[in-house]
């Protein structure tokens, strides 16, 4: 017992909480800047995110892209690559998917549904591929290169959008998406759906992948040393554009799922930065598919419970924007809560 | 084919590619001093946003704009301190760091807006910093109606370009600043202080892409609208690497980049989608960074937080 006690990841976890109860105190200086008692405000927060079945599943639906998100950068992460083009590659996975979805439509779901994820998914895999390749053949740092990558499938998918797949309504979006490739409501009126259960598995093969097979283990190698892994007989080049690949192919879900789970058509910048989000996950979850979860169903709380403190008191909702940031500042400054930490146990 | 032609040297394209290049030249700026001191600055679109947030908040309040782009300074060198902190004494992935400060930089600045304006998505409008003209400048023909008259900043951002190119390649202090961006060691063992030069840059870093915010809000237009920058912070990003980490070699690329921003409507009526015009800075980076326009290479020390022996 004792030892079990010894082997659970004590900093893993208290660093975090302790990162979250810390964002969460200086957020609380900004609801009093406006006027509000913080105690009441939060409560609020916590009251309509979690405080009824109805609450709980907007929740979860808000987290369910999020834990994709969070996945695929801590996918990255392992591997020693910093993905910041989730935000680009999910919007290239998210317009594969609808593309399959408004495209072939007399297919039966049992195929039509499949086909629109996976388009979704290499959609994802080869926008992020090509970073990792020009990372692995010329050795340009992927950060650049992510984040150029995202403006370019920005404007490539308004145009898409706006032009040659334009659907019939004035707005900027495509055609709707065949019911055969939706994911089903789970929970209606929320929009919870099926999406969710991708996401659980998902986090499972990312656990699986990354400790219980070769890939994984190359892959975490590469991330730890890359030159010692070189050394050690892996090629190092190979595992970096496999890891891009995996981790966009999970940012694509990101795309497909908000697509084919909440807006059935392909909407021009549908998301709320959902993949600067998947670094915040990544980061609090310690890069580990469970962390990543809890993150992200925090992250689902608090946007969730964001839009009635919104609208119950006189916080604006971009308090949990700030929120969210905070949190990555202070995971990103752990150095800052190891001394903390140290210091109590000095005393 | 000679509309074509006449379009690509039209005096009036130049005069607003110069305008578009402005808060570019700013923030390309403040890219070059943040990461040749070793600290790689991605917060360059947060920094601006505040800038253009405070600028109007600032003149708003004064009816003084000029003070509004020293508040948009003011708030831009907070954001680089903040940054500064978290990188160099907190040691965090410098890279993490300016997510999150982009990420608190749209959350504040709406935050902001919705509680001292109580209002969504745009400020009212304030003073703006009027054009003025240069006397001789303006007589020269063909120069004279591209930089005869334009807003003061256009020309501040011009001169900083030269002053910033003397700091850093004609100083003492800029040889210092670049020695610590690439062996801060080496550095420290002559007596350098690493941290102080390393604030001081990155703090300098947020005061000029602060600037370039605030041309966007009290100068080009008059009022602050939720995420006014649209990704302007990250096209300076571009054109500091474009340009090789060199003040003269960004002042090139934000020009271009402007350029090529002014005729994205006009080529627009000659049918190519303004997207793919939208898309050419980021994607000619990607083409320089791998080395086929000659190689672009950082300082060698950007992004490594430095720990002091002993």
């Amino acid at each position: 017992m004792l030892d079990r006690l010894k082997k659970f990841p004590y900093e893993e976890v208290v660093i975090p909480i302790l990162a979250v109860l810390l964002a969460l105190l200086v957020g609380s200086v900004f609801i009093l800047f406006v006027g509000e008692n913080p105690l009441v405000a939060y409560k609020v927060l916590v009251k309509e995110s979690l405080g009824s079945t109805r609450n709980l599943a907007t929740t979860l639906q808000r987290s369910t892209p999020l834990i994709f998100a969070g996945l695929a950068v801590a996918f990255a992460f392992r591997a020693g690559l910093f993905n910041i083009g989730v935000e680009g590659q999910l919007y290239i996975g998210g317009f594969a998917a609808a593309w399959v979805g408004f495209t072939f439509t007399n297919l039966p779901r049992v195929i039509h549904l499949p086909l629109a994820i996976i388009a979704g998914m290499l959609g994802g895999a080869i926008w992020a591929a090509v970073p990792g390749l020009l990372k692995a053949k010329l050795g340009v740092h992927e950060v650049i290169n992510t984040i150029m990558l995202n403006f370019i499938a920005f404007f490539l998918t308004d145009w898409l959008t706006i032009g040659p797949f334009h659907g019939n309504t004035m707005a900027p979006e495509t055609g709707r998406v065949a019911k055969t490739a939706a994911f089903t409501r789970l929970y209606p009126p929320t929009r919870l759906n099926t999406g969710i259960y991708l996401a659980l598995a998902a986090a499972v093969i990312v656990w699986f992948i990354l400790w219980k097979t070769k890939l994984g283990y190359e892959l975490r190698a590469v991330g730890l040393n890359p030159s010692a892994a070189e050394y050690g007989g892996i090629n190092v080049a190979k595992n970096l554009v496999t890891a891009m690949a995996i981790s966009g192919a999970l940012a694509g879900l990101v795309g497909t799922e908000q697509i084919l789970g909440l807006h059935n058509r392909f909407i021009q910048r549908f998301s709320p930065d959902l993949g600067f989000m998947g670094i915040a996950v990544a980061l609090l979850g310690k890069n580990h598919p469970v962390g990543v979860i809890f993150a992200a169903v925090l992250f689902g709380a608090l946007q969730t419970g964001s839009a009635a403190m919104d609208r119950l008191t006189a916080v604006p909702r971009e308090l949990i924007t700030i929120i969210q940031a905070l949190i990555i500042f202070f995971v990103a400054a752990e150095y800052l809560i190891r001394r903390m930490i140290r210091h109590k146990g000095d005393a | 084919m000679w509309d074509v032609l006449a379009l690509l040297v039209n005096t009036s394209v130049f005069a607003a590619a110069f305008r578009m290049a402005t808060p570019l030249i700013f923030a390309a700026l403040g890219g070059i001093l943040s990461e040749r001191s070793g600290v790689v600055n991605i917060a360059l679109e947060g920094m601006m946003l505040t800038g253009a947030f405070t600028a109007v908040f600032v003149t708003y309040h004064t009816g003084m704009p000029w003070v509004g782009v020293l508040g948009a300074m003011a708030a831009g060198a907070l954001m680089g301190l903040l940054h500064a902190v978290v990188c160099i004494r907190y040691r965090a992935n410098q890279v993490v760091s300016g997510t999150a400060l982009n990420i608190f930089a749209g959350g504040l600045t709406v935050f902001l807006l919705r509680f001292f304006f109580n209002i969504a998505g745009t400020s009212p409008a304030v003073n703006v910093i009027p054009d003025i003209t240069i006397p001789v400048l303006n007589r020269i023909p063909w120069i004279g109606k591209i930089l005869g008259r334009q807003n003061p900043l256009v020309y501040l951002a011009l001169v900083s370009v030269v002053v910033v190119h003397i700091v850093l390649f004609k100083t003492v202090w800029g040889l210092r600043l670049r020695s610590v961006g690439e062996h801060p060691r080496a550095a420290d063992t002559v007596g350098v202080n690493v941290y102080r030069i390393r604030y001081v840059a990155v703090a300098l870093s947020g005061a000029l892409a602060g600037i370039g915010g605030s041309y966007l809000s009290i100068a080009h237009l008059s009022r602050f609208s939720e995420n006014m920058t649209a990704g302007r912070g990250f096209i300076a990003l571009a054109a500091m690497i474009f340009g090789k980490w060199t003040p003269l070699g960004a002042l090139g690329a934000c020009l271009f980049f402007g350029y090529a921003d002014a005729l994205q409507m006009r080529l627009q009526n000659l049918g190519i989608p303004v997207q793919f015009v939208q898309m050419l800075p980021y994607v000619l980076t990607m083409i320089a960074l791998a080395g086929f326009i000659g190689q672009a290479v950082a300082p060698k020390a950007s992004g490594e937080p430095y720990v002091k022996e002993g």
